[in-house]
């Protein structure tokens, strides 16, 4: 396959205006001592035929969670994505343009960032959200980063619960500005130890970060964790789940002074963990100091009501060492994805996203403590809870497969504490009865009888 | 102008998605329960569809022109790619899934690492950084702890002034200061001023190849054995203590790899001595930019770094692969899991049906089209740096500014006519730039079209420059008030308020 159009002839009339007589003298600025011998070592051009067919036979070896019975989470889940979402991700006027760097031509993106903004904004209660992030890891990070920067000092507070992935992630960028992450244990029912936390606070921190609901799927008591921290003088930093605001209190509404999250839920498929989408929202003081793209709404010379990047010397391409941070390539695309997600389904239906979720996980906890099956931290999560079970997490893990049940994350590994057995169960709005009941003979070891 | 989603709605409007809860429904347990409305749009489907159809109207895309940002690779997206990319056994994937679930997955991961490694000539990619400037910052991530390893504190990068704002940005993040290189009167890095700035405190030398201004560094052997000496030297007098085999590599070189585009096939930046690396898929391996992103930016490197890359790492073994999650030396993670797989499997699909001489035939096309089109916009724009270009050069629109017409009206009147403007204003060693890469999906015709208007615009400037002050007048808007716009921003739709910003 080739998707150049200039032909044989077009080349050397171009290469005749241009002046040279061959392609090698165009190359002469490169010694020929560094050229590549040969052609590269990565087989034979492939017909569009053939690409299709390799590529489907390497999707064939794959057995997609979406294909299964899927209680698989921790911050990726298998939720219903609406048509419309790959409709409008499909236009090629959308997923063919570049940042919208020439404002005039690139209004379809700026509006729909912009209400992609203000649908965030709206969903965590904050003053403004920003153009996107790469994930809610990295968007973690730089909230971390942005905090320290805004408190003048390095210390940073996480719950020992923390997705242990996200906290590798928060290790790597702390590394270079020497920020010490502290982390406050949990008590029993799986949430922060607030008194704990308490001790731990000072005039060095810079903020503490909290996960609602925190990554065992528990609610964890907000407002008293923001009147802590902010007594202290540190700035709170919290990591929502933007499914569970459509019923929890949304962090603006305790006084989070940043907010991030994982868009992914959002009519983003799973795809194997990429692409994912992280987004930023903060209280107005903030904004400055934060990182990513900013769409305003303004006016044209006319009048005209239009959209544009705003408050850009906080961005590398204009402040270079001094910007508030490195990125420049986010995921518009994505962040698009997620506004047609949430307009499709609208106040309503995403609300009923939430509750079905919500409910059918209280459902599953139900069946499994009539089974007897153990429940470590109790019923007061949104979608997601720890069990353990007899006999190890990975045993339960292989026999669900075999029955095309995805059973959960096993936990012992990243949190030795909770021991080989215990298991993080999600429950999306996909989950039928059936297949709670299937799962929970599983957990109950009754090998799941049909 | 379109009015936003959120007037279009009116309550009562949803359609309806879900099957019926078939459990009882519980939302009572919540401590902290959320009171009234979030704010959502209520909408029906037909007006979403035209909502985001009108918006789509007003944008430019590759699919209906030129695109010739310079250093972005606007290049053709394949229709093929998205089509694949788009398959259940890739996007209905979760990545805790067990690794017999996935080996499809793990061999497309495994098989594009080792196609990047010898393109670039590199031993190892990590695929996971989700953008060049992710990219960027995994590389100075690896160059970090390959000295603290070693018990050294190098805190100096060095960055020539042509570079990506990126790159300072990303350099400062890892705890390194960036010293600035002045390029010389060619545009490129002088060996002897170089010399001059590297010593002890050296760690990297962040150079982009080629350059922003799109020339290849001539001195490239000479420039990195004068970064890599940089350590040598401490090395030979026994301050420093480094294995054998790590003796000809000194302080590092890293390559910026954003241009890569122009070397495919011709110059692989690992066999010449580059010691780290990054690729933007988005850029050089055709996969949309999305209105910025999702891109990929996998970082590579040369061997005695192998160990450094982000985790987990695809392996495989005995015909089939798994993740290796621990490496003792790696910088751990810049993402929670394996970076942009969707990216991946696009990026794939198009360097297999390209091949390796389809590769190399990308190269050289791009390469003949800039330098074409520079021939052909010479003619009317200064060229500060005229020559060999590779794939991108920067012209200049300081010859109009006799007339009163600036770079920026240039680019405003190029949207007029229907085609995309240059990168403006960037690199900043040029004045009035305009950083013009054509991408070797363009055809000759295109390019002669776009050099006509060029030229038609310079006339314009020079007989009637009001024109150009004006533009664009064709557009869905025209030019906006960002001072406005900065000073009180509306960040989102609350009926036309914003948010004073303090000085």
């Amino acid at each position: 396959m080739s998707y150049v159009q200039n032909t044989d002839s077009d080349r050397r009339e171009m290469l005749k205006e241009t002046g040279v007589s061959s392609f090698e003298e165009l190359l002469e600025p490169i010694d020929s001592r560094l050229r590549v011998d040969g052609v590269l070592d990565i087989g034979p051009a492939m017909s569009e035929a053939e690409v299709a067919s390799r590529l489907g036979a390497l999707a064939s070896a794959n057995n997609a969670a979406s294909e299964m019975i899927s209680f698989l989470g921790g911050g990726i889940y298998d939720r219903f994505i609406p048509a419309t979402v790959r409709y409008v991700l499909s236009r090629s006027e959308f997923y063919t343009s570049y940042t919208p760097y020439q404002a005039e031509v690139s209004q379809g993106t700026l509006q729909a960032i912009f209400e992609y903004q203000t649908m965030i904004a709206r969903l965590t209660a904050m003053d403004a959200a920003n153009a996107s992030m790469y994930d809610a890891s990295t968007a973690l990070a730089e909230a971390m980063l942005m905090a320290s920067v805004i408190k003048r000092t390095r210390r940073v507070v996480i719950p020992a619960s923390l997705s242990r992935r996200v906290r590798a992630v928060l290790d790597s960028y702390a590394a270079g500005k020497d920020i010490v992450i502290d982390e406050v244990p949990f008590v029993e029912d799986g949430t922060i130890d607030a008194g704990a936390l308490a001790e731990m606070l000072s005039e060095k921190t810079a903020a503490v970060i909290l996960a609602q609901p925190n990554y065992f799927g528990m609610i964890e008591d907000t407002r008293k964790v923001s009147g802590l921290v902010h007594e202290a003088g540190a700035l709170l930093i919290v990591l929502a789940d933007p499914v569970s605001l459509a019923l929890i209190e949304p962090p603006g509404e305790y006084d989070a002074d940043i907010v991030v999250g994982e868009g992914q839920s959002l009519g983003i498929a799973q795809s194997f963990g990429g692409p994912l989408l992280g987004f930023l929202a903060a209280k107005t003081p903030y904004l400055r100091k934060c990182p990513g793209r900013l769409i305003s709404a303004t006016e044209d010379i006319d009048g005209k009501r239009g959209y544009t990047m705003t408050l850009q010397t906080r961005e590398q391409h204009i402040r270079r060492e001094k910007a508030t941070s490195n990125i420049c390539t986010n995921e518009g695309l994505v962040a698009l994805a997620a506004s047609v997600y949430l307009a499709t389904l609208g106040e309503d239906g995403f609300r009923e996203v939430a509750l079905q979720s919500a409910s059918k996980a209280k459902t599953l906890y139900g069946m499994l403590e009539e089974a007897g099956v153990s429940l470590p931290f109790g019923r007061n999560f949104f979608q997601e809870f720890v069990i353990t079970v007899p006999g190890g997490a990975d045993a339960f893990i292989a026999r669900a497969r075999e029955r095309g049940v995805l059973a959960g994350i096993p936990l012992g590994k990243d949190f030795p504490s909770l021991g080989d057995d215990a298991v993080l169960v999600a429950v999306t709005e996909k989950r039928t009865r059936k297949d709670l009941e299937l799962l929970c003979d599983l957990a109950a070891g009754k090998g799941g009888a049909v | 102008m379109s009015r936003t989603i959120f007037e279009k709605g009116a309550n009562g409007r949803s359609g309806n998605f879900l099957p019926a809860n078939d459990c009882p429904v519980d939302d009572l347990g919540f401590a902290h329960r959320r009171e009234g409305e979030i704010g959502l749009p209520r909408i029906g489907e037909q007006d979403l569809i035209r909502h985001y159809v009108e918006l789509a109207s007003k944008n430019y895309h590759i699919d209906k022109g030129m695109y010739p940002l310079g250093s972005c690779t606007m290049k053709y997206n394949p229709v093929i790619n998205e089509e694949v990319a788009s398959l259940g056994g890739f996007a209905g994937l979760h990545p805790l899934q067990s690794e017999d679930d996935v080996q499809g997955a793990l061999e497309l991961m495994y098989e594009l690492e080792s196609d990047l490694c010898e393109i670039c000539g590199m031993s190892a990619f990590s695929l996971q950084p989700v953008a060049g400037a992710h990219g960027e910052l995994a590389g100075m991530m690896i160059a970090r702890d390959w000295f603290r390893r070693r018990g050294e504190e190098r805190k100096t990068v060095l960055v020539p002034d042509s570079a990506h704002g990126t790159n300072p940005a990303s350099v400062v993040i890892c705890g390194f200061t960036p010293k600035t290189i002045p390029s010389n009167e060619a545009g490129l890095i002088d060996p002897e001023v170089l010399k001059q700035e590297a010593g002890d405190d050296t760690a990297v030398l962040m150079l982009t190849l080629p350059n922003t201004l799109g020339l290849f560094e001539k001195d490239i052997e000479k420039i990195i054995r004068i970064v890599h000496d940089a350590l040598l030297e401490q090395a030979e007098k026994g301050i420093v203590d480094y294995p054998d085999y790590l003796f000809d590599v000194g302080a590092l070189v890293y390559m910026d790899g954003a241009n890569m585009n122009a070397l495919m096939g011709i110059v692989k930046p690992g066999s010449i001595g580059i010691d780290i690396m990054h690729l933007n898929l988005h850029k050089t391996f055709s996969t949309p930019h999305g209105g910025g992103g999702p891109g990929a930016g996998p970082v590579g490197v040369l061997e005695h770094l192998a160990g450094l890359l982000p985790v987990p790492r695809v392996v495989k073994k005995d015909g089939r692969f798994s993740l290796k999650e621990t490496s003792g030396e790696s910088i751990g993670r810049v993402h929670p899991w394996f970076g942009n797989f969707n990216v991946f499997v696009k990026a794939y699909a198009y360097i297999k049906a390209l091949g390796g001489e389809g590769l190399l035939e990308v190269s050289e096309n791009a390469i003949i089209n800039a330098n074409y089109l520079m021939k052909k916009v010479a003619r009317d724009y200064d060229i500060k740096y005229p020559g060999r270009c590779m794939h991108e050069f920067v012209a200049s629109g300081r010859n109009l500014k006799k007339f009163g017409v600036k770079t920026v009206d240039v680019a405003k009147r190029l949207l007029d006519y229907g085609l995309h403007a240059p990168t403006v204003y960037f690199p900043l060693i040029v004045e009035e730039a305009l950083m013009i890469e054509p991408v070797e999906t363009e055809k000759k015709e295109a390019l002669d079209h776009f050099a006509d208007v060029m030229a038609k615009i310079a006339k314009e400037a020079e007989e009637n420059p009001e024109i150009l002050h004006e533009a664009p007048v064709t557009t869905p808007v025209r030019r906006l008030d960002e001072v406005a716009a900065a000073r009180c921003p509306e960040l989102s739709w609350s009926g036309g308020e914003c948010l004073p910003m303090e000085e």
